[in-house]
């Protein structure tokens, strides 16, 4: 009833092109917004804030980087943990080697480094589609965490390839508390998926779906298939090498390569296929759903069975609950829960007179 | 030289064993078209069931076939549940529900048998064998006479048999099969089943090697280069591919390894298969593809 | 008559052209010409090598032998990205839209080469980015209006039915404003009434923009009516070029396309 179009009519291209052009949708991105920077901070303790919020904020992003690339360009990868490895390592010398840098100068180096690792390896996709191209992913995956550990420089050779973030100080202001770190990781979260939302509704967005769905075609109208992918590993890693760098500094503080592993990699791709390929909303509810649902397995586990439960059986169930999770999702709806938000939305637009 | 040698023999042994693994993936691809992610938790869940059931004290040999048996439920309960509600999905699903799948398998198999890590023996000797001046574990030696044998078995029945036939139409067009009135279901079924024997087999040699543990579905991730070097359809590519990267690997460890610090079998053959890639796309026993439009 | 649809001098000419896979001829030393601003159509049995014949002109399959003269300009080699900037378009006998965008979108696809912003701008959605996305959705709007495809702009092309699809098809070749349109099957598998609709479209285009067209067609009575000139294959071969009425008398047409007693 609320959410319908009815008597909305657009009288210019420009207010049809907006980036929300359903006022319902702009006012309701306002209130979550309004919600997560006034009331959320007023109302949640610092073991929401720091240790459930700001995680998922970061593996939303990390989620989003991988959108761009797999569910907007079509591109399956298996190393986005790697590209995170890269910021986090990045942006800590930078700190280290050049003292005094702004920080969000550093984040953004640290995200263009991982952007530059992220066109290496993106290199084969120029030539290897498909499973051929995920198994390809994996070699960045290994390479770069092994890379990490073996060469000490990385870690200012640290006995074990440990880093530990510096402070986070931006004109003077420490962000040193929970709820200070959480304002930061929001702050930059939402500055990228704004920026994220621009691309996918513009010419460089269509160019990857359009590659996508059909790359012949794509060719045949005039897009460079190759500057197209690697633009999309580009992007897709530099927003992974930002949250790696949010995930070292405002999240863990001291972190080594082993900390972005091959599950880190795959944990990020269940987001975005529980949430939804190629939609911005989608990797934020898969985040959501994917960092919630441990806790969820675990106090219910709790609450069934007191403290009797082994630990490492709960941590095999987590395992059974995921994997079980992610063929319910392919199955019933290969799109995403971000799919069922639209098809909800679809139905309310027509609501109640559906014909 | 004999050092170069010893080193050689020693990573074609291991890359028999990696043929191994690497086969479980091409049989599964040629039925459905996709690459299962699952195939290493496979090999951990039939290696645990099996060495479970023995520490039990089952018989061997009975534990064997109940583990086969388990494995062939599997299967069909894989084909089942997984695979037919994902028909004419794009592959790339079918990718990712086989994640889902290995999270599923792991999460299982240790929840049923724990997660703490099994000896296993198999009653094969560990012995070094002495030829010339060269040192080669009879171990080694037997674990790839028998993963010779079952690779050549392997590669007679799917190119030598009617299922090997249906096979191939199957990953070539699930509709298309069904309506030539290939059963679908049953080949699924089937091959996964063998899948899964071969799984078990890859799980007890590689279990009695290096002990039955959760590491055991890396050894999956040892085989994914196999597949792009050798083709993720071709059995000989399998074998070949398995040779070439085990001796590789080794080579390079011992060769390139110490003036990198060490610790490259984990990338190196990636690497390597990307390369070779790069050069060649269509892989070593693959055919060239064209795109009609 | 308007004056752009003037036929003028050849704009297009393949030369020699051979093409085959693996063992296969697909084409053997085909030539002909396309005159600017007329509708060439290229007949022949299946298999006679007529979508090779497209795909060689913009790109997509490269000829072991011979070469394309496009005004002029003599290209040994033809790659399918460089034959958009060349401003040659192109619809396929199997539709190959973008089936997870839009309608709208598909069409936005069409006009890639005349972004002129830079992706930073994009992401921002300021200064060149906005008045750029704003005229060209002008732009496809005028296309969508004349295409008639007005009501479903925003829904996603899978979900389209056939004919519809192939109608985008061409607004996101039309969309790139193209000297030469080559259109492969365009009214395949459609019903009379959508044939008509096609023909009227491929007409209007040719009248008011004086497109130059190349295209495949099956249907005889629509290759008579719309086409200039018209191109005969059968087994990778010419065996015939000429006007509609030339190629109606011809016998070794006749003789492809009935079969001669042996």
């Amino acid at each position: 009833m609320i959410y319908r179009e009815c008597g909305q009519f657009k009288t210019s291209y420009g207010s049809d092109q907006a980036i929300f052009p359903i006022p319902q949708d702009r006012w309701g991105v306002m209130l979550a917004l309004l919600i997560a920077f006034m009331v959320i901070p007023a109302i949640a303790n610092e073991y929401w804030l720091g240790v459930i919020l700001t995680p998922f904020l970061i593996l939303a992003l990390a989620a989003l980087g991988l959108n761009i690339l797999t569910g907007y360009c079509g591109q399956l990868s298996l190393g986005s943990a790697a590209f995170m490895a890269v910021g986090a390592f990045a942006a800590y010398n930078f700190e280290l080697r050049l003292p005094g840098i702004p920080l969000l100068l550093d984040f953004v180096l640290a995200g263009l480094v991982a952007a530059g690792v992220g066109i290496i390896f993106g290199i084969p996709s120029l030539r290897i589609k498909g499973f051929y191209l995920a198994v390809a992913t994996l070699a960045a995956q290994f390479f770069i965490e092994w890379s990490l550990t073996k060469f000490g420089w990385f870690s200012n050779y640290s006995s074990s390839g440990v880093i530990t973030a510096q402070k986070m100080v931006i004109l003077g202001y420490d962000f040193d508390t929970p709820l200070r770190k959480y304002l930061l990781v929001l702050s930059i979260v939402s500055v990228l998926a704004l920026m994220a939302k621009n691309l996918v509704r513009s010419e460089t967005g269509r160019a990857w779906m359009a590659v996508r769905d059909m790359d012949v075609a794509a060719e045949v109208i005039g897009i460079r298939i190759m500057k197209t992918k690697l633009m999309a590993f580009a992007v897709s890693s530099f927003y992974c090498g930002v949250a790696g760098a949010l995930w070292a500094f405002a999240y863990l503080g001291t972190v080594d390569a082993q900390t972005f592993d091959l599950h880190r990699s795959f944990q990020i791709l269940f987001m975005i296929i529980v949430g939804g390929m190629g939609s911005i909303l989608g990797s934020f509810i898969g985040a959501a759903f994917i960092v919630l649902m441990p806790i969820f397995i675990n106090l219910s586990a709790h609450a069934l069975f007191g403290n009797a439960i082994r630990p490492d059986l709960l941590s095999n169930m987590e395992l059974i609950v995921f994997g079980g999770l992610i063929i319910f999702f392919l199955i019933v709806e290969p799109l995403g829960l971000a799919r069922l938000w639209q098809i909800a939305k679809e139905k309310l637009r027509l609501w109640p007179f559906p014909h | 030289m004999s050092f170069f040698f010893e080193v050689l023999i020693g990573g074609l042994l291991a890359g028999v064993m990696y043929s191994l693994v690497a086969l479980g993936f091409v049989l599964i691809f040629k039925a459905s078209g996709v690459l299962n992610f699952a195939q290493g938790s496979m090999v951990l869940f039939a290696a645990l069931t099996f060495v479970s059931l023995t520490e039990r004290g089952i018989n061997f040999w009975l534990a064997l076939l109940a583990t086969l048996a388990i494995m062939v439920v599997l299967a069909i309960l894989t084909e089942r549940i997984v695979l037919r509600p994902l028909v004419n999905q794009p592959a790339i699903t079918l990718f990712m529900a086989t994640i889902g799948l290995s999270f599923l398998l792991e999460g299982l198999a240790q929840g049923l048998w724990g997660s703490q890590p099994h000896g296993l023996n198999l009653g094969i000797p560990d012995d070094v064998l002495v030829i010339g001046d060269m040192f080669i574990s009879t171990f080694d030696l037997y674990a790839a006479g028998i993963a010779a044998v079952l690779v050549g078995a392997l590669a007679v029945f799917f190119n030598k048999t009617r299922v090997g036939r249906a096979l191939r139409a199957v990953a070539d067009d699930h509709q298309a099969a069904l309506a030539v009135g290939i059963p679908l279901k049953h080949i699924w079924a089937i091959v996964w089943a063998v899948a899964g024997f071969v799984a078990l087999v890859a799980g007890l040699l590689w279990g009695a090697r290096q002990g039955v543990q959760f590491a055991l579905t890396l050894v999956a991730l040892k085989a994914l280069p196999v597949l792009i070097l050798g083709g993720f359809t071709s059995v000989p590519g399998a074998i070949v591919g398995g040779l070439i990267i085990g001796a590789s690997e080794k080579l390079a460890e011992v060769y390139i390894g110490p003036y990198v610090g060490g610790g490259i079998e984990n990338w190196f053959p990636y690497m390597l298969a990307l390369m070779f890639l790069l050069i060649r796309p269509e892989g070593l026993f693959g055919e060239v593809h064209i795109d009609r439009v | 008559m308007n004056p752009k649809r003037t036929i003028g001098d050849v704009i297009l000419e393949v030369e020699d052209i051979a093409l085959s896979f693996g063992g296969v001829r697909a084409l053997s030393h085909v030539s002909f010409g396309v005159r600017e601003h007329e509708i060439c159509s290229i007949i022949g049995p299946n298999g006679a090598g007529k979508s090779s014949m497209l795909n060689v002109i913009n790109g997509v399959y490269h000829p072991q032998h011979g070469h394309l003269v496009y005004r002029g300009k003599r290209i040994r080699r033809m790659h399918a990205h460089k034959s958009a900037r060349y401003g040659i378009a192109r619809t396929f006998q199997n539709i190959a839209l973008f089936k997870g965008m839009s309608a709208l979108d598909n069409i936005l696809t069409g006009r890639n080469l005349m972004i002129k912003s830079t992706f930073i701008e994009q992401a921002f959605y300021w200064g060149r980015a906005r008045s750029e996305e704003i005229a060209h959705r002008r732009r496809v709007e005028e296309i969508v209006d004349f295409l008639e495809i007005e009501s479903v702009r925003k829904v996603p092309v899978g979900r389209l039915p056939y004919g519809l699809q192939k109608r985008v098809e061409l607004g996101r070749a039309l969309a790139a404003e193209p000297q030469v349109l080559l259109l492969d099957e365009p009214m395949a598998g459609m019903n009379v009434e959508e044939k008509e609709d096609m023909c009227r479209f491929i007409l209007d285009v040719n009248d008011e923009f004086g497109t130059t067209m190349v295209l495949i067609e099956h249907d005889m009575g629509v290759v008579m009516d719309l086409s200039d000139h018209v191109v005969v294959l059968d087994y990778g071969r010419k065996i015939a070029d000429g006007t509609p009425e030339e190629i109606r008398d011809n016998q070794q047409v006749i003789d492809a396309y009935l079969g001669v007693a042996a």
